[in-house]
């Protein structure tokens, strides 16, 4: 099973080699830098800083979740990396390199080559993603027709091997029928059948399985590992659920009011979160087999457009120092090799000076 | 053990579905087939099982949206479907619900003080000053300033929307809540404060709760028992900590081994079980749950099981331990 290249026949294994990737597969995949989304109403006179000094990076075959409550600016970063941000957003600042190229720099119509192809997005709602009108076989070879110019006999085999990488039963006679006769987990599976079509190297999941059932969203993570074990696809993967992240991720950012306020290697996020917030999203997850009263942050997460002075998390935060409530913290960077943004971190363990807001 | 305050005893509901020609066709769906189960006070009992299973329509026919077509619910020993006049307002009174979804649940044209006084104007005669007075202590109950009375929903957030939902339900000295799956639509942190506050009220109010949902370690946590159920029937029921230790119905065993982690460390279950739920028109022979079963012996696709008690308390319907 392959999910194979965009410019090669359907049962060949191994990637395509597209230019550039060579390069590529040295450094990161998905570079990310102070990259900073603000929403601009009433002409301009209102800002909302949606996503600010976001940075983060991503290698091939790594699995990052972007974990944050409503809100907090997750669909927003990946929107901004894709470039299909609403009008009234813009990219203020930062940089998006994707396999050494700045996204941020390119055109729309640049951009169209990539999305579908390069980079591909899996939206959570599966009915919203597909057009009820074509059927599965139109809606999984557009990548295929558009990018990989197949045609006829070669693009029906092409869409017929994506269905059977998803695991779609007779993909012959499926194809030929419409969304509605399909349920919700197969409907997400064609999703990402035409998420893999272009032979994607990034794949961004913005909580895909929020509306499943839990089996199938069981099924579906392990379908999603399967493939990325194969075709060494990196992933970013959107949710709030932190079982999710446990499961899947081997890096995770959190994201509170438009800002990244930690970063860590997936088993020191969950055996030590250095975050106030970090913390109170473990303690709030129930776990099987006790009772314990979950630990539940007093009030809600902040209106973007009023953001509280200082620290955003200050005026939820039960460890919150005086000079939070004044003072913004920049990046921590720990021994661990985790990244925080709060006060409490400064000074213990850190690696090397503080470097404030600089890269890691 | 006290009385129940509801008990459930062979309860079905079939739903007809005409097809073919002109829809002289006539097949059934057996959404609910035979459930039995009981609360009491004090209690709560959790309802698990995938989408289609028929955890919703047990809700329905508890909250007398639909008819069961056999079986009964009694109320604190009584027929609910014998109820009539004001013996059935009060039914109405004591068993409330609360939905999934706050944006939906709550009128966005009416005021929060509206909304919770509506259940208190239609079954009880306080006077307006009285009703006034219930609404801001149910506000204080569900953790809101009862200033927030003249507001409308759409000035709060999800888990605020929630918490008014619940002050709704417990405004008429409920003594049973059907929670269908309360908390799905929330994020976590807030989850957490809905869960702790519904544990909280039960505590000091003893209310009864039917908590229906779909994460494990939710329903778990929450409940004192819990009922499984695949296509219709309770497939397996026990105490929250005898199921959570040791499962026994392999599909109870699926939805373990589908849940979640809770550290990357966890040993992960191999593989989730395959296949979705069978569609209601044509169920399976035998077990219901046999096509997808790891376990599955020839004689599950010829006799369906019955609820027999398992070690430890609680009921197990599966050859596997005949």
């Amino acid at each position: 099973m392959n999910v194979g290249g965009p410019d090669m026949a359907p049962h060949t294994p191994q990637r395509s080699s597209r230019p550039g990737e060579a390069a590529a597969r040295l450094g990161p995949v998905l570079e990310v830098s102070d990259l900073q989304t603000h929403f601009f109403s009433f002409g301009g006179s209102r800002v909302v800083k949606a996503v600010d000094r976001v940075s983060f990076t991503l290698h091939e075959g790594e699995t990052l979740g972007l974990v944050g409550e409503s809100g907090s600016g997750k669909t927003t970063t990946c929107l901004s990396i894709v470039g299909l941000l609403p009008r009234a957003a813009r990219i203020v600042g930062g940089s998006v390199v994707f396999e050494g190229e700045d996204l941020t720099r390119k055109s729309q119509r640049e951009l169209r080559r990539i999305r579908g192809r390069r980079i591909a997005v899996i939206l959570q709602d599966p009915m919203v993603s597909l057009n009820p009108l074509f059927t599965i076989f139109r809606q999984v070879a557009e990548p295929a027709f558009f990018h990989q110019h197949l045609r006829g006999r070669s693009l029906r085999e092409r869409v017929q091997h994506l269905l059977r990488v998803v695991r779609i039963p007779s993909p012959e006679w499926r194809m030929r029928e419409y969304p509605h006769q399909m349920s919700g987990g197969m409907r997400q599976r064609i999703v990402g059948a035409i998420a893999l079509a272009g032979g994607p190297s990034l794949v961004i999941a913005d909580e895909p399985t929020t509306n499943l059932d839990v089996t199938i969203q069981a099924q579906y993570l392990d379908l999603l590992k399967d493939i990325q074990r194969e075709t060494g696809v990196a992933l970013i993967f959107v949710t709030h659920n932190l079982g999710i992240v446990a499961k899947m991720c081997d890096k995770v950012a959190v994201m509170y009011a438009g800002k990244l306020i930690e970063r860590a290697p997936v088993r020191e996020l969950f055996d030590d979160p250095k975050h106030p917030y970090t913390r109170a999203l473990l303690g709030a997850v129930p776990k099987l087999g006790s009772k314990e009263p979950l630990y539940s942050i007093a009030g809600q997460p902040p209106n973007l457009a009023n953001l509280p002075a200082g620290c955003s998390f200050h005026p939820r935060c039960p460890e919150a120092l005086p000079r939070c409530v004044s003072e913004e913290p920049g990046d921590f960077h720990l021994g661990d090799g985790s990244v925080a943004r709060c006060w409490l971190v400064e000074g213990k363990n850190e690696a090397g000076a503080h470097r404030g807001r600089a890269r890691s | 053990m006290a009385e129940p305050v509801l008990e459930v005893r062979g309860l079905k509901k079939h739903f007809p579905v005409r097809h073919g020609l002109l829809g002289r066709g006539k097949t059934w769906v057996k959404a609910v087939d035979g459930v039995d189960f009981a609360i009491h006070p004090g209690e709560t009992l959790g309802l698990i099982g995938e989408s289609g299973c028929g955890k919703t329509t047990t809700s329905k026919l508890i909250l007398l949206q639909e008819t069961p077509t056999a079986g009964s619910i009694a109320f604190e020993g009584r027929d609910i479907a014998a109820l009539e006049g004001t013996e059935l307002m009060a039914y109405r009174r004591a068993v409330q619900v609360v939905f999934q979804d706050p944006f939906s649940s709550l009128s966005p044209r009416m005021r929060v003080e509206d909304i919770i006084a509506e259940p208190l104007e239609i079954h009880t005669d306080l006077s307006r000053a009285a009703v006034g007075k219930r609404v801001a202590e149910v506000l204080e109950l569900v953790g809101l300033q009862p200033d927030v009375a003249p507001l409308f929903p759409h000035e709060f957030s999800g888990g605020q929307r929630q918490r008014i939902a619940i002050a709704r339900a417990l405004a008429t000295n409920t003594r049973l809540i059907v929670l269908d799956e309360p908390v799905s639509a929330l994020d976590v942190s807030v989850r957490a404060q809905i869960i702790n506050q519904l544990e909280h009220l039960q505590r000091t109010l003893g209310v009864s709760y039917l908590f229906i949902g779909h994460d494990l370690a939710t329903v778990a946590h929450i409940s004192h028992r819990i009922a499984v159920m695949y296509l219709g029937k309770i497939v397996e029921s026990a105490d929250s900590d005898t199921l959570c230790a040791r499962p026994m119905h392999p599909y109870t065993k699926a939805l373990f081994a589908a849940a979640l982690p809770s550290h990357p460390d966890d040993p992960q279950q191999e593989r989730a079980i395959a296949g979705e739920v069978p569609s209601a028109l044509r169920l399976p022979s035998g077990c219901r749950f046999h096509p997808r079963c790891p376990s599955a012996m020839p004689v599950c696709s010829e006799v369906e099981p019955t609820l027999q008690p398992r070690d430890g308390g609680g009921v197990v319907a599966c050859h596997l331990y005949d």
